[in-house]
Protein backbone atom coordinates (compact mmCIF):
# COMPACT_ATOMS: atom_id res chain seq x y z
CA UNK A 1 0.00 0.00 0.00
CA UNK A 2 1.14 3.25 -0.90
CA UNK A 3 1.79 5.65 2.01
CA UNK A 4 0.95 9.10 1.70
CA UNK A 5 3.98 11.57 2.78
CA UNK A 6 3.23 14.59 4.57
CA UNK A 7 3.12 18.03 1.82
CA UNK A 8 6.52 18.66 0.65
CA UNK A 9 7.98 22.08 1.32
CA UNK A 10 8.18 24.36 -0.62
CA UNK A 11 11.21 24.83 -2.83
CA UNK A 12 13.12 27.11 -5.11
CA UNK A 13 12.84 24.97 -8.21
CA UNK A 14 10.39 25.03 -10.52
CA UNK A 15 10.09 21.26 -10.76
CA UNK A 16 9.38 19.69 -7.96
CA UNK A 17 7.04 16.95 -8.22
CA UNK A 18 6.11 13.47 -6.64
CA UNK A 19 6.70 10.77 -8.57
CA UNK A 20 4.37 7.52 -7.20
CA UNK A 21 5.10 3.70 -8.68
CA UNK A 22 2.81 1.06 -8.95
CA UNK A 23 3.17 -3.06 -9.31
CA UNK A 24 7.24 -4.51 -10.84
CA UNK A 25 7.87 -0.53 -11.34
CA UNK A 26 7.66 -0.28 -7.62
CA UNK A 27 9.35 -3.36 -7.26
CA UNK A 28 12.45 -2.84 -9.30
CA UNK A 29 12.39 1.14 -8.37
CA UNK A 30 12.40 -0.13 -4.72
CA UNK A 31 10.34 2.88 -3.59
CA UNK A 32 6.58 3.50 -3.69
CA UNK A 33 7.05 7.01 -3.99
CA UNK A 34 9.61 9.81 -3.69
CA UNK A 35 9.69 14.15 -4.06
CA UNK A 36 12.05 14.92 -6.92
CA UNK A 37 13.35 18.22 -8.15
CA UNK A 38 13.48 17.18 -12.17
CA UNK A 39 16.04 18.52 -14.39
CA UNK A 40 14.76 21.75 -16.53
CA UNK A 41 15.11 19.64 -19.54
CA UNK A 42 12.38 17.20 -18.73
CA UNK A 43 9.48 18.93 -20.49
CA UNK A 44 7.57 15.53 -21.18
CA UNK A 45 6.52 12.00 -19.34
CA UNK A 46 9.63 10.45 -21.63
CA UNK A 47 12.27 13.12 -20.98
CA UNK A 48 10.82 12.11 -17.02
CA UNK A 49 11.43 8.23 -17.67
CA UNK A 50 14.87 8.60 -19.97
CA UNK A 51 16.21 10.97 -16.78
CA UNK A 52 15.21 8.56 -14.34
CA UNK A 53 16.72 5.74 -16.39
CA UNK A 54 20.02 7.09 -15.62
CA UNK A 55 19.94 7.70 -11.54
CA UNK A 56 20.45 3.72 -10.87
CA UNK A 57 20.58 0.24 -11.98
CA UNK A 58 16.98 -0.29 -9.85
CA UNK A 59 15.27 2.86 -11.94
CA UNK A 60 17.56 1.23 -15.43
CA UNK A 61 15.79 -2.17 -14.74
CA UNK A 62 11.93 -0.94 -14.12
CA UNK A 63 12.68 1.73 -16.89
CA UNK A 64 14.43 -0.78 -19.36
CA UNK A 65 10.90 -1.58 -21.63
CA UNK A 66 9.51 2.33 -22.40
CA UNK A 67 6.73 0.45 -24.86
CA UNK A 68 5.91 -1.20 -20.88
CA UNK A 69 5.92 2.04 -19.39
CA UNK A 70 2.59 3.95 -18.57
CA UNK A 71 1.83 7.11 -16.81
CA UNK A 72 -0.55 9.63 -15.73
CA UNK A 73 0.01 13.11 -14.61
CA UNK A 74 -2.21 14.51 -11.23
CA UNK A 75 -3.68 11.22 -11.89
CA UNK A 76 -4.90 11.01 -15.82
CA UNK A 77 -3.76 8.90 -18.01
CA UNK A 78 -0.93 10.77 -20.03
CA UNK A 79 0.88 10.10 -23.26
CA UNK A 80 4.78 9.71 -23.62
CA UNK A 81 4.45 12.82 -25.42
CA UNK A 82 2.32 14.98 -23.14
CA UNK A 83 3.71 18.08 -21.42
CA UNK A 84 4.24 17.98 -18.02
CA UNK A 85 2.59 21.38 -17.64
CA UNK A 86 1.78 22.24 -13.99
CA UNK A 87 2.01 18.51 -12.80
CA UNK A 88 2.66 17.79 -9.26
CA UNK A 89 2.21 14.07 -9.17
CA UNK A 90 3.61 11.44 -12.06
CA UNK A 91 2.86 7.85 -11.60
CA UNK A 92 4.49 5.05 -13.38
CA UNK A 93 3.13 1.50 -13.84
CA UNK A 94 2.91 -1.31 -16.06
CA UNK A 95 -0.20 -1.85 -18.50
CA UNK A 96 -2.65 -2.07 -16.22
CA UNK A 97 -4.76 -5.81 -15.56
CA UNK A 98 -8.22 -5.04 -13.06
CA UNK A 99 -11.42 -5.96 -14.60
CA UNK B 1 -13.20 12.24 -5.78
CA UNK B 2 -16.29 11.44 -7.70
CA UNK B 3 -19.16 12.97 -5.02
CA UNK B 4 -22.55 10.89 -4.11
CA UNK B 5 -25.19 12.76 -5.52
CA UNK B 6 -28.87 11.67 -4.66
CA UNK B 7 -30.18 9.11 -6.94
CA UNK B 8 -33.59 11.22 -6.83
CA UNK B 9 -31.91 13.99 -8.44
CA UNK B 10 -31.49 12.14 -11.85
CA UNK B 11 -34.48 13.43 -13.73
CA UNK B 12 -35.61 13.30 -17.13
CA UNK B 13 -32.94 13.25 -19.72
CA UNK B 14 -30.02 14.16 -17.57
CA UNK B 15 -26.97 12.22 -17.69
CA UNK B 16 -26.96 10.09 -14.36
CA UNK B 17 -24.62 9.98 -12.02
CA UNK B 18 -22.81 6.43 -11.97
CA UNK B 19 -21.73 5.00 -8.20
CA UNK B 20 -18.44 3.77 -8.19
CA UNK B 21 -16.91 2.23 -5.12
CA UNK B 22 -13.25 1.01 -4.80
CA UNK B 23 -12.57 -1.48 -1.72
CA UNK B 24 -11.31 -4.14 -0.09
CA UNK B 25 -14.46 -6.16 0.97
CA UNK B 26 -17.00 -8.24 -0.84
CA UNK B 27 -19.85 -6.81 -2.67
CA UNK B 28 -23.72 -8.42 -3.23
CA UNK B 29 -25.41 -7.72 -6.43
CA UNK B 30 -28.48 -8.08 -5.41
CA UNK B 31 -27.90 -5.24 -2.90
CA UNK B 32 -26.68 -3.18 -5.46
CA UNK B 33 -29.29 -3.85 -8.23
CA UNK B 34 -31.97 -2.80 -5.91
CA UNK B 35 -30.33 0.36 -5.29
CA UNK B 36 -30.19 0.99 -8.75
CA UNK B 37 -34.11 0.05 -9.19
CA UNK B 38 -35.83 1.11 -5.52
CA UNK B 39 -38.92 3.17 -6.14
CA UNK B 40 -38.64 3.11 -10.36
CA UNK B 41 -40.92 1.82 -12.37
CA UNK B 42 -39.11 2.72 -15.42
CA UNK B 43 -36.81 0.72 -15.69
CA UNK B 44 -37.26 -1.82 -18.47
CA UNK B 45 -33.36 -3.99 -18.34
CA UNK B 46 -30.56 -4.79 -15.48
CA UNK B 47 -27.63 -5.89 -16.97
CA UNK B 48 -24.72 -7.09 -15.10
CA UNK B 49 -21.23 -8.28 -15.28
CA UNK B 50 -19.26 -10.26 -12.21
CA UNK B 51 -15.70 -10.91 -12.27
CA UNK B 52 -13.95 -13.82 -10.32
CA UNK B 53 -11.00 -15.31 -9.27
CA UNK B 54 -9.83 -18.51 -11.11
CA UNK B 55 -8.11 -20.80 -9.94
CA UNK B 56 -6.21 -21.30 -12.88
CA UNK B 57 -6.43 -25.34 -12.90
CA UNK B 58 -5.79 -25.37 -8.93
CA UNK B 59 -2.51 -23.65 -9.54
CA UNK B 60 -3.62 -20.24 -8.09
CA UNK B 61 -4.02 -19.79 -4.13
CA UNK B 62 -4.91 -16.47 -4.55
CA UNK B 63 -5.18 -12.96 -7.11
CA UNK B 64 -3.37 -9.52 -5.19
CA UNK B 65 -5.25 -6.45 -6.51
CA UNK B 66 -3.19 -3.22 -6.26
CA UNK B 67 -4.23 -0.04 -7.34
CA UNK B 68 -3.44 3.37 -7.39
CA UNK B 69 -5.90 5.15 -4.95
CA UNK B 70 -5.92 8.37 -5.64
CA UNK B 71 -6.56 7.59 -9.13
CA UNK B 72 -8.77 4.50 -9.55
CA UNK B 73 -12.08 6.04 -8.92
CA UNK B 74 -11.77 9.22 -10.31
CA UNK B 75 -10.47 7.09 -13.93
CA UNK B 76 -13.82 4.62 -13.54
CA UNK B 77 -15.57 7.82 -13.58
CA UNK B 78 -14.41 8.99 -16.02
CA UNK B 79 -15.54 5.54 -18.20
CA UNK B 80 -18.46 5.34 -16.06
CA UNK B 81 -19.63 9.21 -17.39
CA UNK B 82 -18.70 8.04 -21.10
CA UNK B 83 -20.85 5.17 -20.71
CA UNK B 84 -24.06 7.48 -19.39
CA UNK B 85 -23.53 9.95 -22.38
CA UNK B 86 -23.09 7.23 -25.03
CA UNK B 87 -26.46 5.35 -24.19
CA UNK B 88 -29.52 6.52 -22.76
CA UNK B 89 -29.22 4.77 -19.18
CA UNK B 90 -31.07 4.68 -15.96
CA UNK B 91 -28.44 3.93 -13.61
CA UNK B 92 -24.79 2.39 -13.51
CA UNK B 93 -22.69 1.12 -10.88
CA UNK B 94 -19.17 -0.18 -10.88
CA UNK B 95 -17.66 -1.86 -7.87
CA UNK B 96 -13.90 -2.87 -7.67
CA UNK B 97 -12.16 -4.55 -5.26
CA UNK B 98 -8.27 -4.66 -4.08
CA UNK B 99 -6.16 -6.47 -1.82
CA UNK B 100 -6.09 -10.57 -2.02
CA UNK B 101 -9.14 -11.98 -3.55
CA UNK B 102 -8.98 -16.25 -3.66
CA UNK B 103 -10.88 -18.38 -6.49
CA UNK B 104 -14.19 -18.37 -6.48
CA UNK B 105 -14.49 -15.13 -4.61
CA UNK B 106 -15.87 -11.88 -6.70
CA UNK B 107 -13.08 -9.14 -7.68
CA UNK B 108 -15.39 -7.14 -10.14
CA UNK B 109 -19.28 -6.05 -10.79
CA UNK B 110 -20.48 -3.45 -13.28
CA UNK B 111 -24.49 -3.09 -13.38
CA UNK B 112 -26.06 -1.16 -16.02
CA UNK B 113 -29.77 0.05 -16.39
CA UNK B 114 -31.93 1.31 -19.14
CA UNK B 115 -35.54 1.50 -20.91
CA UNK B 116 -34.68 -1.38 -23.08
CA UNK B 117 -31.78 -3.90 -23.16
CA UNK B 118 -29.71 -3.13 -25.59
CA UNK B 119 -28.47 0.17 -24.16
CA UNK B 120 -27.95 -1.68 -20.66
CA UNK B 121 -25.83 -4.89 -22.96
CA UNK B 122 -23.84 -2.36 -24.46
CA UNK B 123 -23.30 0.07 -21.78
CA UNK B 124 -22.07 -2.91 -19.24
CA UNK B 125 -19.89 -4.66 -22.14
CA UNK B 126 -18.31 -1.09 -22.74
CA UNK B 127 -17.37 -0.99 -19.03
CA UNK B 128 -15.89 -3.87 -18.83
CA UNK B 129 -13.55 -3.52 -21.69
CA UNK B 130 -12.55 0.17 -20.57
CA UNK B 131 -12.29 -1.26 -16.58
CA UNK B 132 -9.59 -3.59 -18.14
CA UNK B 133 -7.21 -1.22 -20.20
CA UNK B 134 -8.10 2.13 -18.31
CA UNK B 135 -8.92 1.47 -14.66
CA UNK B 136 -5.30 1.62 -12.63
CA UNK B 137 -5.11 -1.79 -11.01
CA UNK B 138 -2.62 -4.58 -11.27
CA UNK B 139 -2.63 -8.37 -10.71
CA UNK B 140 0.09 -10.22 -8.84
CA UNK B 141 -0.46 -14.33 -8.47
CA UNK B 142 0.01 -16.07 -5.09
CA UNK B 143 0.70 -19.36 -6.19
CA UNK B 144 -0.92 -22.67 -4.38
CA UNK B 145 2.61 -23.80 -3.73
CA UNK B 146 2.79 -21.36 -1.35
CA UNK B 147 4.98 -18.85 -3.45
CA UNK B 148 4.40 -15.73 -4.77
CA UNK B 149 3.78 -15.94 -8.56
CA UNK B 150 4.41 -12.87 -11.26
CA UNK B 151 2.36 -9.95 -12.28
CA UNK B 152 -0.72 -10.94 -14.74
CA UNK B 153 0.72 -8.93 -18.02
CA UNK B 154 -2.02 -7.08 -19.83
CA UNK B 155 -3.60 -9.48 -22.73
CA UNK B 156 -3.27 -7.67 -26.45
CA UNK B 157 -7.10 -9.35 -26.53
CA UNK B 158 -7.98 -6.63 -23.86
CA UNK B 159 -6.78 -3.69 -25.98
CA UNK B 160 -8.39 -4.79 -28.92
CA UNK B 161 -11.46 -5.11 -27.44
CA UNK B 162 -11.83 -1.56 -26.23
CA UNK B 163 -10.80 -0.11 -29.52
CA UNK B 164 -14.20 -1.59 -30.47
CA UNK B 165 -15.74 1.27 -28.73
CA UNK B 166 -13.83 3.81 -30.46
Amino acid sequence: MTQTLAEPVQVATARSVRLIYFAWVRERVGLSEEEVALPASAETVLDVVRWLKTRDEGYAAAFADEKLIRAALDRVHAKPGTRLGNAREIAFFPPMTGG
Amino acid sequence: MVPDIPRDSVVGTDVITPTIRIQRENFDLATEVAALSAGRRDIGAVVSFTGLCRDEGGTLRALELEHYPGMAEAEIARVAIEAATRWPLTGLTAIHRFGLVEPGEQIVLVIATSTHRRAAFEAADFMMDYLKTRAPFWKREHLADGTTGGWVEAKQEDDDAALRWS
